[in-house]
């Protein structure tokens, strides 16, 4: 009764949204048990979190986009990996469902998730509202 | 059991606030506090079907010392981990529909992107003030809120008609098969229009609009409503969660402790909705977010710092 490609989705997502979750928890715990250093001390982030962003960025030299990704040693950028899993999941599985709905022959809803694809690639590359 | 969900809601609340008067907090009591606050959201969220994201923001900005940005980031993640967790289940099920949910999503993450642009560029005490005004208001629409379990759809419209807007679902509860199909659909794609603009600029997740727009608005069976909300969700967070995240506002001290807390909370809550009046939770969490929106609203409207 439920779609093939609602199946196939459904078990995509589900391993993606488990190995984010697994990985924001295992980064948090060394974060927070001091096992890998942070990029941002905790004192000096306390003093910092409560500025709007950009001067928050300014105060630390926090990188924006995906310059995280040069600091995934230190133990608060390293649960950025998680994170970015659980938001690029939507996107991995609707990439992975339009040869699905393509070959059902259902053009309207490929086209949608082909649309959708778009939308949610260019807002993860920083096109929309990237930092200054 | 309501009580204990209000006065652990309480106590989480205040401690962080008294904790601010001392000045001399360490750093580890913020995400501690964070942990429990958001493990009794995300119990009472779960007892009265809201979601966490709409407690969160106006609890964590109006008694945490985080920036608004931060937070609005923080509640689009949680809303986004809670969303993308129950997904799977919810569409293996067929208490979501992918077919329904794929058009609405693309309307709603295109805005909630939009909502998420203009949050950040609109002065903090702009979005402050309208965050207090849109959760007074959310929680007038709680409170005023009716439900039908099986709408009647007399005819699809032409748009749901193209799309093929309607299927078939097994309810286990009533041991049949549902059949269901759609109407309104254009006016459908306008509320989650306005939907995710609201969610992209307070960081709230939407179910609590979400399940009356499917279920009163376009005629879906409440259990498909609820079911495909959750997934629609999933996409419209992911969209403004991208902007946040570009932008360096996203606080790991923050997100962390709190998706865990609210993820451990709904576990807890989804044991004890069994054994708790759900409705007497429900209005406990509307008197919870007329306070938490007052508060954000005097403190956007400069009042009460």
């Amino acid at each position: 009764m439920t779609p093939p490609e609602q199946l196939l989705y459904a078990r995509w997502l589900d391993w993606a949204t488990r190995a984010g979750l697994a990985l924001l928890v295992a980064s948090f715990a060394a974060y927070a048990l001091g096992l890998a250093a942070p990029f941002v001390p905790f004192e000096e982030l306390a003093r910092a979190w409560s500025l709007p962003v950009d001067r928050y960025r300014a105060a630390v030299g926090a990188p924006a986009g995906w310059g995280w990704l040069a600091l995934l040693r230190h133990g608060d950028y390293m649960n950025f990996a998680g994170i970015a899993l659980l938001a690029l999941a939507s996107l991995a599985c609707t990439l992975r469902v339009l040869p699905a709905l393509l070959v059902r022959g259902e053009r309207a809803l490929a086209l949608i998730g082909l649309l959708q694809a778009a939308v949610l690639a260019l807002a993860a590359a920083g096109v929309f509202g990237g930092a200054h | 059991m309501s009580r204990i969900a209000l006065a652990l809601l309480a106590l989480a609340c205040a401690a962080p606030a008294a904790a601010a008067d001392a000045a001399a907090a360490p750093w580890w009591a913020w995400p501690a506090a964070l942990f429990a606050v958001s493990f009794a959201i995300g119990i009472v969220g779960v007892l009265a079907g809201v979601g966490g994201g709409v407690l969160f923001v106006p609890l964590v900005s109006g008694f945490f010392p985080f920036h608004l940005d931060f937070v609005r980031a923080a509640g689009l993640l949680l809303a986004l981990s809670g969303a993308l967790s129950a997904a799977p289940g919810l569409l293996r099920s067929g208490l979501a529909s992918m077919r329904l949910a794929m058009p609405l999503a693309l309307v709603g993450s295109i805005t909630s992107v939009a909502g998420a642009m203009l949050g950040l560029a609109l002065p903090t005490q702009t979005v402050q003030t309208a965050l207090g005004a849109a959760i007074l208001a959310i929680a007038l629409l709680l409170w005023r809120a009716r439900k039908s379990e099986h709408p009647e759809v007399p005819a699809p419209d032409a748009l749901a008609a193209a799309l093929r807007l309607h299927g078939v679902f097994h309810d286990p509860a009533a041991a049949r098969d549902v059949h269901w199909r759609v109407h309104r659909t254009p006016s459908g794609l306008a509320a989650f229009a306005g939907i995710g603009l609201l969610a992209g600029l307070f960081g709230l997740g939407a179910g609590w609009a979400n399940v009356p727009v499917l279920n009163l608005l376009m005629g879906a069976p409440l259990k498909l409503a609820v079911g495909t909300s959750g997934f629609v969700l999933s996409v419209v967070d992911t969209a403004a969660a991208w902007v946040y995240v570009n932008r360096g506002a996203v606080l790991p001290i923050l997100v962390a402790p709190s998706v865990i807390g609210v993820m451990l909370g709904a576990k807890i809550g989804g044991r004890l909705l069994r054994v708790t009046r759900a409705a007497v939770v429900r209005r406990v969490v509307i008197v919870l977010l007329l306070a938490a929106g007052a508060r954000a609203l005097l403190k956007g409207l400069g009042l009460w710092h």
